[in-house]
């Protein structure tokens, strides 16, 4: 059998992409396609009391104008469920405004031009009511949300924090902020409906096909063999796709009402309030520490937003659990509900920003200890899993940590801030540790022989550029002993069979596992002489007890070297290193592009990345993308990304990890402690933009 | 920032192209009394693509990149901001990249416009095209028509030696990985395949990146 899995392949789907056959969500067409064009509240919280659509029905090409006073009736909005994107999601369901920029209207016209001209004639007038907005004053109201995502509690308390605390010899104490930031994927949310027969079919971004077709299917109260949901093309997920939004049921809506297909596209602007984003957070980070750099106490509590209108809490803490040794330790998750659009996961929803927060403190203890903060990382390395008490599936933190430093040359990092220039820039290194939680989800997969040497794969699974259809591919040839060219992998249909979908770095496991399977069973049927023509065999792979009896997390270590112009405070990357252990990586070309983006993420969340609120508002002022910044070319020179060999045999049948989210986690906290090292600027209320970098420029040359 | 003459023209007609997206009716209502039952009046338009002529009529609010996309079936060009933000849209215009949001299509007419669809010729694929995939110049895929149109006429702006930001305005300009950042900025990618896209251009200049650690 010949290694296929694990080969640095070209994406199977590349030439399609760089070609422009590759077809996304509103790249599609249909015969007689009319176009939909959303418009949404001005307010963020109160009731519509008028909506004057006369002139935009007047609008020759007008088809249709539903508002709440005529859309048709849905199922109503579920506040809790177990599979919180499968949930109805009833669009203009009544005259009651949660958020700002809610959909309050559709116009579907002939073409699109006359869509958009009518939807902004259409005149809304509101009653307004109060609303919170800033979480900074609504920590009064703060509750627990009682349990994390994966069902572990939102506090947990080992041995007596407080009293370690007072006794340790050295202590951090700090906190940090971090803003609400938005997905912004390149491509928008957008939606074709379509009806024949009473069967709808819908094609869409998606990251969860399966949550989706149950989504809509709901809400539209329809069986489900009446709706097939399609996503062969994703631009971009990040989270941002989990959900079903308004482009997906008011284009269903209005192709049922007017007997017609249907597309409706949020526009840039549009997203940032019509779909979720990734909540800000406060965070109060406590080490206690020996004069050694032992550490005997360790805290992290975080405060994050979430919508009255649908509750999420930010797993902000939940993986400092695992991260270091320490006798006492204490951790706690709350949130407060305010008036603002719905937060939901985004890339690595916790460690991304927890990271943040508890990488740069280890750096401060590191300052004060007088230590080199790499040196204090391996000091506090633990034996088994300093919560949970059980053993580590894989832990290979130190080796990423020592392999980093060698490679980058961490030895040349001068310790006081300061001492190395660069003609007018003063230059600094930083480090910190990757940690993310590993999952394996329930799937199904399909393999069908269409002949002796053709197989075809087939899931609900989706490629959100994560390289799905490639390493599916991948794993049916080496298991089915084919080449890969004679595998077509078939993605994104919700009739084929069920997969968690992308999300949480579990998809490529999941699915793999499924697929190895039903290859595995495939393969013993061919053995036992069934002819391959037409043979087709499901699998499938249920996570079993090894997530309790074992703590499963991928890990890595980031180094990263700034540059600081001395007279204006600005910041550059001058160049960024991740090493990484994440099991038994299935294509080292397309983990090495997951965690490389990651890493950039990490670099946008550092430096860029803000979604400012207007607190009169309850809006987001920065709706577009040369208001919200994300990373561009010029901000990202060399970033490297290194992954070490490993096989973690209590993952699954594979053995890999997730890599997806992998590489933000920790990768803003190198790049803020760069910043530290190369001028003395402790910047604690993130993204860290020159303003803040100033003061101690200043204080340097005062 | 560049000053071809090219960079002023887009500008001028990016400026136009918001204003008529503000006034659209207005506009309409003074220019084309005429509107049927299904919308304002069309304009003709003569648009060649690809090196194939198209004879269309369009709302005159169309923009160029609606055209291509939905009243020409080049779906390869992607609408990622419609308002000349992320580049996902980079057409070319008489061999200069453009934003096809920013231009109405009317706008066009005698123009020879080079696509995502049109740079693979007879299904072989165009260096830059080839250079992408080995170097997995991408994630998603979205941005990618764009950072490729991109890239091409990026490389003939250094070719025919149009200055940059960060370029020696005395000499002519290189294809140097910083050079290629600058120029490319207009190109935003969330996957963020930055590193993987600038050595993808670079190879196809006879020239590799160095390594950060």
């Amino acid at each position: 059998m010949a290694q296929v899995i694990g080969q640095a392949i070209d994406r199977i789907d590349g030439r399609a992409k760089v070609t422009g056959a590759a077809a996304y969500a509103a790249d599609n067409r249909a015969e007689r396609m009319a176009f939909g064009s959303i418009v949404t509240a001005t307010i963020a919280c109160g009731h519509v009391t008028s909506i004057d659509a006369n002139a935009a029905r007047r609008m020759p090409g007008v088809l249709l104008v539903m508002t709440h006073g005529n859309a048709p009736k849905q199922a109503p909005f579920q506040a809790k469920a177990d599979d919180r994107h499968a949930r109805p999601k009833p669009q203009l369901a009544s005259d009651k405004v949660e958020y700002f920029g809610q959909p309050v209207a559709l116009v579907v016209a002939e073409t699109a031009e006359t869509a958009r001209a009518a939807a902004s004639a259409i005149v809304v007038t509101y009653e307004k009511a109060e609303g919170a907005f800033v979480l900074e004053s609504a920590s009064g109201a703060a509750y627990n949300p009682g349990k994390g995502p994966t069902g572990a509690p939102s506090d947990s308390k080992l041995g007596d924090f407080d009293k370690a605390f007072a006794d340790a010899s050295v202590k951090i104490d700090a906190i940090y902020k971090t803003p609400y930031q938005a997905h912004a994927m390149m491509e928008p949310h957008a939606s074709l409906a379509s009806w024949q027969d009473g069967k709808l079919t819908v094609t869409s971004s998606l990251q969860l096909v399966e949550s989706a077709h149950k989504s809509i299917a709901d809400t539209l109260k329809l069986e489900p063999d009446k709706v097939e949901v399609i996503s062969e093309y994703v631009g971009g997920g990040f989270g941002g796709k989990l959900p079903v939004f308004g482009d997906a049921i008011l284009a269903a809506l209005a192709a049922r009402e007017l007997n017609r297909p249907v597309r409706v596209a949020l526009t840039r602007q549009q997203m940032f309030h019509v779909t979720t984003h990734r909540p800000a957070s406060i965070q109060r980070v406590r080490l206690g520490a020996e004069r050694d750099g032992t550490l005997s106490a360790i805290a992290h509590q975080s405060l994050a937003q979430s919508a009255r209108a649908d509750e999420f809490a930010e797993p902000i803490v939940f993986s400092t659990r695992s991260l270091y040794a320490a006798p006492n330790r204490m951790t706690s998750q709350r949130i407060a509900a305010l008036d603002l659009p719905v937060a939901d996961s985004m890339r690595a929803p916790g460690e991304a920003i927890g990271l943040l927060a508890v990488e740069q403190a280890m750096d401060e203890l590191a300052v004060r200890l007088d230590m080199d903060p790499l040196e204090l990382r391996l000091r506090n390395e633990p034996k088994e899993d300093p919560e949970k008490k059980v053993p580590f599936s894989t832990r290979a933190l130190v080796p990423c940590l020592q392999e980093g430093a060698r490679r980058f040359g961490w030895d040349k990092r001068q310790a006081r801030p300061g001492q190395v220039r660069d003609g007018n820039w003063l230059l600094g290194m930083g480090v910190a540790a990757a940690i993310r939680g590993n999952f394996l989800r329930e799937a199904e997969a399909r393999v069908t022989m269409e002949s002796e040497r053709h197989a075809v794969v087939e899931m609900d699974m989706t490629d959100i550029g994560t390289g799905s259809y490639t390493v599916f591919a991948q794993i049916a040839a080496e298991l089915l002993d084919l080449p890969v060219e004679n595998i077509k992998v078939k993605l994104g249909h919700s009739s084929y069979p069920d997969t968690p979908g992308s999300g949480g770095s579990f998809g490529a496991s999941s699915c793999g596992a499924a697929l190895h399977d039903a290859c595995t069973k495939l393969k013993a049927k061919l053995a036992k002489g069934e002819g391959a023509q037409g043979l087709s065999v499901t699998g499938s792979v249920k996570p079993g007890d090894d997530y309790k009896r074992y703590s499963q997390y991928a890990y890595g270590a980031h180094f990263a070297e700034v540059g600081i112009e001395q007279t204006t405070g600005e910041v550059r990357l001058r160049r960024m290193l991740g090493v990484f252990a994440a099991g038994r990586i299935l294509n080292p070309k397309t983990a090495h592009s997951q965690l490389i983006g990651g890493m950039i993420w990490g670099l946008g969340s550092a430096l860029h990345e803000d979604a400012v609120l207007d607190p009169r508002l309850g809006a987001f002022v920065t709706q577009d993308l040369v208001h919200y910044h994300v990373p561009v070319h010029a901000d990202v020179p060399q970033v490297e990304a290194v992954l070490l060999d490993e096989f973690d045999a209590h993952a699954n049948v594979l053995g890999s990890k997730g890599v997806g989210e992998l590489g933000i986690c920790g990768a803003g906290a190198a790049v803020a402690n760069a910043v530290y090292n190369a001028c003395g600027a402790r910047v604690r209320d993130y993204p860290i933009t020159l303003d803040k970098v100033l003061p101690a420029l200043t204080r340097r040359q005062g | 920032m560049t000053s071809s003459p090219h960079t002023i023209t887009r500008r001028v007609l990016g400026i136009a192209s918001v204003v008529t997206a503000m006034f659209g009716r207005e506009l309409q209502a003074q220019s084309m009394p005429s509107s049927s039952r299904n919308g304002p009046a069309k304009s003709d338009v003569r648009l060649t693509v690809n090196g194939q002529t198209h004879d269309l009529a369009l709302d005159p609010r169309t923009s160029l990149l609606d055209a291509l996309r939905d009243h020409l079936g080049l779906a390869g060009t992607k609408k990622g901001c419609d308002h000349g933000q992320c580049g996902a849209c980079t057409v070319l215009v008489n061999g200069v990249r453009l934003n096809a949001c920013l231009s109405l299509a009317v706008a066009r007419e005698g123009d020879s416009i080079v696509t995502i669809e049109g740079l693979a010729a007879d299904g072989k694929l165009h260096p830059l095209q080839e250079a992408f995939v080995k170097h997995d110049g991408f994630q998603c895929g979205y941005c990618t028509p764009g950072q490729i149109c991109s890239a091409v006429g990026m490389l003939d702006e250094i070719q025919r030696g149009v200055p940059s930001a960060v370029g020696d305005l005395a000499a002519a300009p290189q294809a140097s990985s910083v050079e290629i950042r600058e120029r490319m900025s207009g190109n935003i990618c969330r996957c963020s395949a930055y590193p993987n896209i600038v050595a993808a251009i670079m190879e196809t200049q006879g020239k590799t990146e160095g390594r950060a650690g």
